[in-house]
């Protein structure tokens, strides 16, 4: 896949020392950051093909996820199967995209199941990511947070999600936002960190601001909004001030990072706006699975009935397309 | 294009809108549309039609009545032959009409957005969600002050027929704009749309017919400049309301002077977008997009001068310049494009000519790589560095998608920038430190400012301008007035209202056996007497022509030294309402302390009894504590406007008044034109009465030992009409009020319109000045001020 070789020309994301007087420069108006926010879907749209093979393209850059208390190898195998054929082979033919081994960016669960979805997924290119660091709220010590990371990445882990302490960002501790970031980012050594700042949990967009360039000197593979747990969740405001962020970050320092909004995507709909968001605010280099995913669990069956709708003209149902 | 290889690409697609219904609608019509008088379709008495064609490809899309001087003289009549039945209809009852037409609008939404964008060439998401919602909002929202304004505007009532004549630029929302205060009010209007975007227009007097609203209450001209000619000049016309250039504004004004006819004018701007260097800077891109790649720049409020803080220019110009490579030209009925068409070939000519000339003068021009499609008539965004305000481009209103941008060092240095121009439209401010927001707000004159925002607006936020931007507010409470007259009008008078002559008159006493020690009253300029510069005066006579005294003969180099001391003493302006209350308490102290001589020199002037001459000074004391009162109570609103925010209506000082005082009663006529400018903060050259400028004189003494500062209040005696004249040519005086008769009106309004000053005259219609219901109130604090909304999102 052309993906692939992309990632070999892009050298990883380094660790850089904190700047604090950046950080203190950082100015986020809420305001203007909605109003914008608000006219990105209505700027732009696309449709028919064009909105086919985005919805692709939102597929190839899903982290189709299960992270429930009762999930068991039983579920994640399921799960695996349609990270694997994520879209109805006779649907794909007919648009024509049979043969484009369309399959989802990887498949997300907990530490637990990461064996069972290793196994469904041998074979393939989708990689397993492991949420971490005492997920979702990260209230726990930090000795037990990097011995999960070490686990999980020995179990096989090619991506850890890791959760931020939400303490540093809300009592402006910014140096231990830096150092704990860091100690996650060795302790991940080859595995790939992404970043979860649990913004609903942030208060501010500034803080947003602030702790996503943190993480981001502090060599965060990808800055994620959420871990699909707090009240509120990837929302697009949140994402833009996130991906403004991801800008400055790479006009700063020529050091790509990745975006992957996460908690409370549905609906194809969404999936057009936050890619349109990345279009617009990152450039095409953010619509690949590299620098983009969605963390989603019931966004690919919506996906798939549209898909249908557009093949056949006629509206589709759930139960028409194989669950995850 | 495979989907295979656009799931590589992931480019955008079309997205068209459909315009099916637009072009049932049009043919339904035959592609032809006649004028809409009486609630009729009628033909043009020419027999005359002209085209209206689609600028993003040139495409004809209907011909449209022409209507000359007749048809407007039919439209007036139908007006006019409505107007008693309307305006004396409910409040209620308008308000159902008006409510009744904001659904119908919502009912005809997308037909409304589609066929405003196939005419006008604006993008369909600038209409569907900006320009319609709006104009919705426009009817509920004076719906509601139908109402409304037998409680909340007693004491006035309708204009009567009212001619709007509106541009093309935001041609349905204009049209509510103008239409829906107007209703409320109880007037009937004649409209006149611009010639290259009359179907909305069009459509929405069809939608009036569905509404059931009478025939007559709307009727709809259309024309080109001749046609809106013919209507300002109609003497059934009793108010005008026009948007569109400053050019056009000032024909107007002059056209109109001495009718009588209200006059509400919503001109130019180079409105300067103001860039802090603690500001958001990603979010001031996406506002200068909002500023000037808005309906392709084609806003009369556009942020087209870029002003930033050095220490920021140079990032916020490549943030720029990546943003406009971003920007989609094209279709304006593609669902996916930022900017549509320029609205015709003569405005594109107009906007490449200021391009060129803006190359030669130096400055530095950035236009994206892509290019604009080739059918149509479409203009880049483009934006100018190393701009300098000795430049055409940084001073002429360019109108298309042409930002130039500027630099500035300090925060006084950003708002000298900001108002070195001669129109005040609007301001945008970008700051996170609202010290610095609240701070700039008030300084840059404009009638609109807002801070993190641009090109916001709202039903109940009023609009307008300062300077050569025009006069009069559309929106919120104060856009109300410009529709209607206080009903005490009605009560004025023919002839000056004078003091009935006493039996037997007093003298001027002096000490048995001497002479009286001359008195020379001179002029009062910035704080000090002066003697005149012609080194002439005039003599003063009593009423059986006995000489009293001499003033001085005031000219025009006077005005000139006064105009400036005016200028000087701008403190005033920003000091507390509290602070003007003391000095105009201590005035009226002073002035009572000394009422038996003011009182006497009444009676010397006009020949009343000294009762009668002590009832004028006793009621100069109390309407001068009247203003004082009003100081710190004729405050502003707060709106509500439908985004988070405070929209903050400050009523703000005019700046520098000439006031020509009535001929009549000398002391209490003087005062009460003069004391309520100043009262708001205004500093005034005021002309006293010819016949009685004594008394004015007197006052001097008292100004002196009351505590208004220097220059607050000028005096310069002389030949009035010689000085009125002066005053109302003066391009550095802001509003001039005058109290004569008719010819001298027509003189000022005509002569104001060089630097388009506010101008409030009487028509030669006469108050009672002892009548505090003629001498005193809210009208005048109204002209004294002039209204900015301030809009402050807020949010952390």
């Amino acid at each position: 896949m052309k993906d692939k070789e992309k990632q070999k020309t892009h050298p990883r994301v380094p660790i850089l020392p904190l700047d604090l007087e950046w950080i203190k420069s950082i100015r986020v108006n809420r305001s203007a950051v909605e109003r914008r926010a608000d006219t990105l879907g209505k700027r732009r749209t696309v449709k028919k093909e064009w909105q086919a093979a985005w919805l692709l393209r939102a597929i190839a850059c899903m982290d189709l996820t299960t992270l429930a208390g009762d999930d068991t190898p039983g579920n994640v195998v399921r799960l695996c199967a349609k990270a694997r054929q994520p879209v109805r082979q006779d649907l794909l033919e007919r648009m024509g995209v049979g043969d484009l081994g369309l399959h989802t960016g990887a498949v997300c669960v907990y530490h637990n199941l990461i064996a069972a979805a290793l196994d469904a997924l041998e074979g393939s290119d989708i990689p397993v990511a492991a949420v971490s660091t005492g997920f979702p709220a990260g209230q726990i010590p930090m000795a037990q947070k990097l011995e999960e990371i070490g686990a999980s990445v020995k179990a096989g882990a090619q991506e850890i999600d890791i959760v931020i302490s939400r303490a540093h960002v809300l009592r402006g501790e910014w140096e231990n936002l830096y150092e704990e970031v860091v100690s996650f980012r060795e302790a991940c050594g080859p595995a790939h960190m992404k970043t979860i700042l649990a913004t609903g949990e942030l208060a501010t967009l500034t803080n947003v601001a602030k702790a996503s360039h943190v993480c981001m000197m502090a060599g965060a593979d990808f800055i994620k909004t959420s871990t699909g747990k707090e009240s509120v969740n990837a929302t697009l405001p949140v994402s833009l001030v996130m991906v403004r962020a991801i800008r400055e970050y790479y006009e700063r320092t020529g050091f790509q990072v990745g975006f992957k909004p996460a908690g409370g995507i549905r609906t194809a709909k969404q999936a057009l706006d936050w890619l349109i968001l990345m279009k617009e605010e990152l450039g095409n280099d953010w619509l690949s699975p590299r620098l983009f995913r969605f963390g989603a669990s019931s966004l690919l069956t919506d996906i798939e009935r549209q898909l249908e709708h557009f093949v056949t003209g006629t509206y589709s149902a759930d139960y028409r397309h194989p669950m995850g | 294009m495979k989907i295979k290889d656009l799931f590589e690409t992931m480019e955008y697609g079309p997205a068209p809108e459909s315009r099916d219904a637009a072009d049932q609608w049009l043919d339904a019509h035959q592609r032809e549309f006649r004028l809409f008088i009486n609630g009729e379709w009628a033909p043009p008495v020419s027999g005359k039609y002209f085209e209206t064609v689609n600028p993003a490809n040139k495409e004809f899309l209907a011909r449209i009545a022409e209507g000359g001087p007749d048809d407007v003289g039919r439209a007036v009549a139908a007006a006019r032959q409505a107007l008693p039945h309307w305006a004396a209809l409910s409040g209620h009852a308008r308000a159902r009409y008006l409510y009744a037409l904001a659904r119908q609008i919502q009912k005809y939404s997308r037909l409304f957005a589609v066929l405003e964008s196939l005419d006008n060439g604006k993008p369909i998401r600038e209409t569907r969600d900006i320009d319609i919602p709006l104009v919705a909002r426009h009817f509920y929202y004076h719906a509601g002050w139908a109402q409304l304004r037998d409680t909340e505007l007693a004491g006035y009532r309708e204009v009567g027929v009212v001619g709007q004549i509106i541009p093309w630029n935001f041609p349905l929302l204009m049209l509510a704009w103008k239409i829906a205060p107007a209703l409320a009010m109880g007037n009937t209007v004649v409209l006149k749309p611009a010639e290259y975007t009359p179907l909305t227009a069009l459509l929405f007097a069809e939608i009036c017919r569905n509404a059931g609203l009478p025939p007559g209450v709307v009727n709809v001209v259309t024309g080109a400049g001749e046609t809106g000619a013919a209507l300002t000049k109609h003497e059934g016309v009793d108010k005008i309301a026009f948007t569109g250039s400053t050019e056009v504004g000032r024909i107007i004004r002059k056209a109109t002077a001495g009718s009588g006819k209200k006059l509400s004018l919503e001109l130019g701007g180079k409105s300067p977008f103001i860039v802090f260097e603690d500001s958001d800077l990603d979010s001031v891109v996406e506002g200068v997009v909002d500023a000037i790649w808005f309906n392709q720049g084609q806003v009369c409020c556009a942020g087209s001068r870029l002003l930033v803080q050095e220490s920021v220019a140079k990032k916020l110009y490549a943030k720029i310049r990546a943003r406009m490579e971003k920007l989609r030209v094209g279709d304006p009925l593609d669902k996916s494009i930022d900017i549509g068409a320029i609205v015709a070939p003569v405005q594109l000519r107009t906007i490449e000519e200021l391009v060129r000339k803006g190359v030669e003068e130096g400055a530095r021009l950035w236009q994206p790589s892509w290019a604009c499609p080739a059918e149509g008539y479409f203009y880049p965004p483009t934006l100018f560095t190393e701009v300098s305000p000795a430049h055409v481009i940084a001073q002429e209103e360019i109108f298309g998608p042409v930002l130039v941008a500027m630099t500035f060092r300090t925060p006084a240095e950003a708002v000298q920038l900001a108002n070195n121009t001669r129109y005040g439209l609007a301001a945008s401010i970008w700051t996170d430190n609202i010290n610095l927001a609240l701070d700039i707000a008030p300084q840059v004159k404009a009638g609109t400012v807002w801070i993190n925002c641009t090109n916001v607006f709202d039903a109940a936020s009023g609009f307008g301008g300062y300077r050569e931007s025009g006069f009069g507010r559309e929106g919120g409470k104060e856009g109300l007035y410009e529709y209607v007259r206080q009903t005490v009008e009605d009560a004025f008078f023919d002839k000056p209202v004078v003091l009935k002559k006493a039996k037997t008159q007093s003298r001027e006493s002096g000490i048995a056996g001497m002479p009286p020690v001359d008195r020379t009253p001179k002029l009062y300029i910035g704080g000090k007497q002066v003697r005149p510069d012609s080194g002439y005066s005039l003599p003063v006579y009593g009423p059986d022509n006995l000489l009293l005294g001499e003033v001085g003969d005031g000219n025009r180099k006077d005005i000139r030294n006064a105009v400036e001391a005016a200028h000087a003493a701008r403190g005033w302006a920003s000091a507390t309402g509290h602070a003007r209350a003391q000095v105009l308490y201590f005035l009226a102290e002073n002035l009572a302390a000394r009422s038996a001589e003011f009182a006497g020199r009444i009676a010397g002037l006009t020949g009343c009894s000294p009762e009668d001459g002590q009832r004028e000074v006793d009621a100069s004391v109390e309407r001068i504590f009247y203003y004082a009162a009003m100081a710190d109570k004729y405050d502003g609103h707060v709106h509500h406007t439908v985004l988070r925010n405070v929209t903050l209506a400050m009523p703000e000082p005019i700046g520098v008044m000439g006031v020509i005082c009535p001929d009549e009663s000398p002391l209490l006529g003087f005062l009460s034109a003069v004391i309520p400018a100043i009262a708001m903060g205004n500093r005034v050259v005021a002309v006293p009465s010819e016949s009685f400028p004594l008394s004015a004189t007197d006052v001097y003494q008292v100004l002196d030992t009351s505590d208004v500062p220097g220059g607050v209040l000028n005096i310069v005696t002389g030949k009035q009409e010689a000085l009125a004249k002066v005053l109302a040519n003066h391009l550095d005086v802001d509003g001039i009020w005058y109290f004569g008769h008719q010819a001298g009106s027509q003189m000022v309004e005509h002569d104001s319109a060089g630097n388009m000053k506010r101008a409030w005259v009487n028509h030669g219609r006469y108050r009672d000045w002892m009548n505090p219901a003629h001498g005193q109130g809210e009208a005048f604090l109204r002209q004294a001020t002039q209204v900015k909304n301030i809009w402050i999102p807020y949010g952390e």
